[in-house]
């Protein structure tokens, strides 16, 4: 990669290609691209994004549906990091559990989260279950993977100054493998979270009865693209926003690490 | 009491599909709180010969025996104080000695206090909520003596333990290192390739010849420095000067030589 550049052209680049793209949007406009229902203009969208906030459409408000996605990705997210971690762990520390779990693993992760849906409609319904499920799907797989490959690339020196320190093998997991592999475990967090909110906007386009992807595709039977366009927006916004805390907790817990 | 035991130890590497023997009969016995050092040219195979009193390493055959019992696995009666000091980074100077203690079992207010007793013994003290990262070489390998100390084991093995410091913090710890030991005498056998330091430190050297590893000789410090009274001098340049001192340490320097000499050709 070439050199970074500083503050100021920074910004002026960023600057540039925004102003850029939105000048080609509004051009597409003039040129007559297309029909003005099918592609409103930036202001009339973040127009719409503002009106949502208070009127609602589908039943909810923007917040409201926000909020019903927030609360299925907060459970499907926080059930796969509770157990995929742990279990990842626990998978790098004791041989035998790495070989019971594995296999299964290994042929269920390649099904896509989307392709969970039909089940998890069937079995936990529309609600707040068959979602959560999806998330959990998506979500699970780098939890795990990454909390095992940190626990199996811990420094041989620790586990060996913990088993002369006479350290069973519970503290050996929470204290030494668990602290040791958070760099891997957080990455593994921040690519979970990021395809458990893709694969809930999927799900919720097919199942819900709330939520952003119920919103847009409600939108687009409407043919209300604004409305569409302000949701896909709202959408990508929450999810830079998760990984903007999940970044946040990675420095808050190696806070008393050198670099 | 506590002994170290070595009998035949043999040691083979295997690589490539082939074998290597890296230590070739080796047979030793560590007297109960007797200080030997272990000195030869690296890739002799003294290292893997502390790692195999820890329980972390294991004879290709005969047998290690701590305290008459074959060593099977690592545990607290055998701590081990590492080259690279290996302190957990994510915990503090207090909670890296604490650690083991926890695992012992011990209650609070004991372990709080021996503790204290260690981080006042090491100099450590005001340092006791500071992470690894924050401590300088020395110190750093001030907290792990600590920590091997804390736990109170029959039998100490350390592995050049100040082979990674610089030259002054070395001698410093040396004189503590001696003052703990003459104060607290433990079981304790001492890897370096660094002769002054075994002399000074020792009550014996095990002189041992490059790979394969055999034991070349073995050195009586101990009676030479009871004999001259070395212990009259607190600081090690004083010892070093003293013309008994000069002595084993040529003596062991030409015999490491000699090692060396077949090494090279």
């Amino acid at each position: 990669m070439t050199a970074p550049l500083n503050r100021k052209q920074f910004w002026r680049l960023t600057v540039t290609g925004t102003v850029a793209f939105l000048g080609f949007w509004y051009l597409a406009r003039l040129l007559h691209f297309s029909p003005p229902q099918f592609l409103p203009m930036p202001h009339e969208v973040l127009i719409k994004m503002i009106d949502l906030l208070h009127n609602p459409f589908a039943g909810a408000t923007l917040p409201e549906h926000m909020l019903a996605s927030m609360k299925r990705f907060g459970m499907g997210f926080g059930l796969a990091a509770l157990i995929g971690v742990p279990l990842g762990l626990a998978m790098g520390w004791f041989r035998w559990l790495d070989d019971v779990v594995t296999p299964l693993f290994d042929s269920v992760r390649f099904i896509a989260p989307v392709a969970w849906v039909p089940f998890a409609a069937l079995w936990f319904g529309t609600g707040i279950g068959g979602p959560t499920l999806i998330i959990f799907a998506g979500a699970f797989p780098p939890c795990l993977i990454n909390a095992y490959r940190g626990a199996r690339d811990v420094d041989i020196r620790y586990l060996e100054a913990a088993s002369m320190l006479g350290v069973g093998s519970f503290k050996t997991i929470s204290e030494v493998l668990f602290p040791a592999s958070i760099p891997s475990i957080i990455a593994g967090l921040r690519i979970g979270a990021g395809l458990g909110w893709l694969s809930l906007v999927g799900a919720e386009l097919i199942v819900a009865s709330s939520g952003m992807g119920n919103l847009i595709v409600r939108a687009q039977s409407a043919l209300a693209t604004d409305t569409v366009m302000a949701g896909m927006i709202a959408i990508g916004m929450v999810g830079v926003v998760i990984d903007v805390l999940i970044r946040k907790l990675e420095r808050i817990l190696l806070k008393h690490r050198n670099a | 009491m506590a002994t170290i035991q070595f009998t035949d130890v043999t040691r083979i590497f295997q690589r490539d599909g082939k074998d290597f023997l890296t230590l070739d009969q080796i047979n030793l016995t560590v007297q109960d709180q007797e200080f030997v050092a272990i000195v030869g040219p690296s890739g002799c195979g003294k290292t893997t010969c502390m790692r195999m009193a820890a329980g972390l390493e294991f004879p290709s055959s005969g047998t290690v025996k701590v305290n008459n019992v074959v060593v099977t696995e690592p545990g607290p009666d055998r701590a081990v104080v590492f080259q690279q000091f290996a302190l957990f980074p994510w915990k503090s100077v207090h909670e890296n000695i604490d650690f083991g203690l926890r695992s012992k079992g011990l209650p609070k207010e004991e372990r709080e206090k021996l503790i204290a007793h260690y981080i006042e013994l090491m100099n450590l003290k005001g340092y006791e909520s500071a992470y690894p990262h924050q401590l300088s070489g020395g110190m750093q390998q001030r907290v792990a003596i600590a920590r091997a100390y804390a736990l109170d084991p029959q039998v100490l093995l350390m592995d050049e333990p100040f082979g990674a410091l610089d030259a002054q913090t070395r001698v410093v710890m040396q004189e503590e290192l001696v003052r703990l030991a003459r104060k607290n005498p433990r079981t304790v056998l001492f890897i370096t390739h660094a002769v002054e330091e075994a002399v000074y430190l020792a009550d014996r050297v095990v002189v041992m010849t490059s790979r394969p590893g055999k034991i070349k000789e073995i050195l009586d410090v101990r009676s030479v420095r009871e004999a001259e009274k070395w212990d009259r001098h607190s600081k090690i340049e004083d010892v070093m000067d003293l013309e008994s001192f000069v002595h084993l340490r040529t003596r062991i320097w030409k015999s490491l030589r000699e090692e060396h000499a077949g090494t090279d050709h």
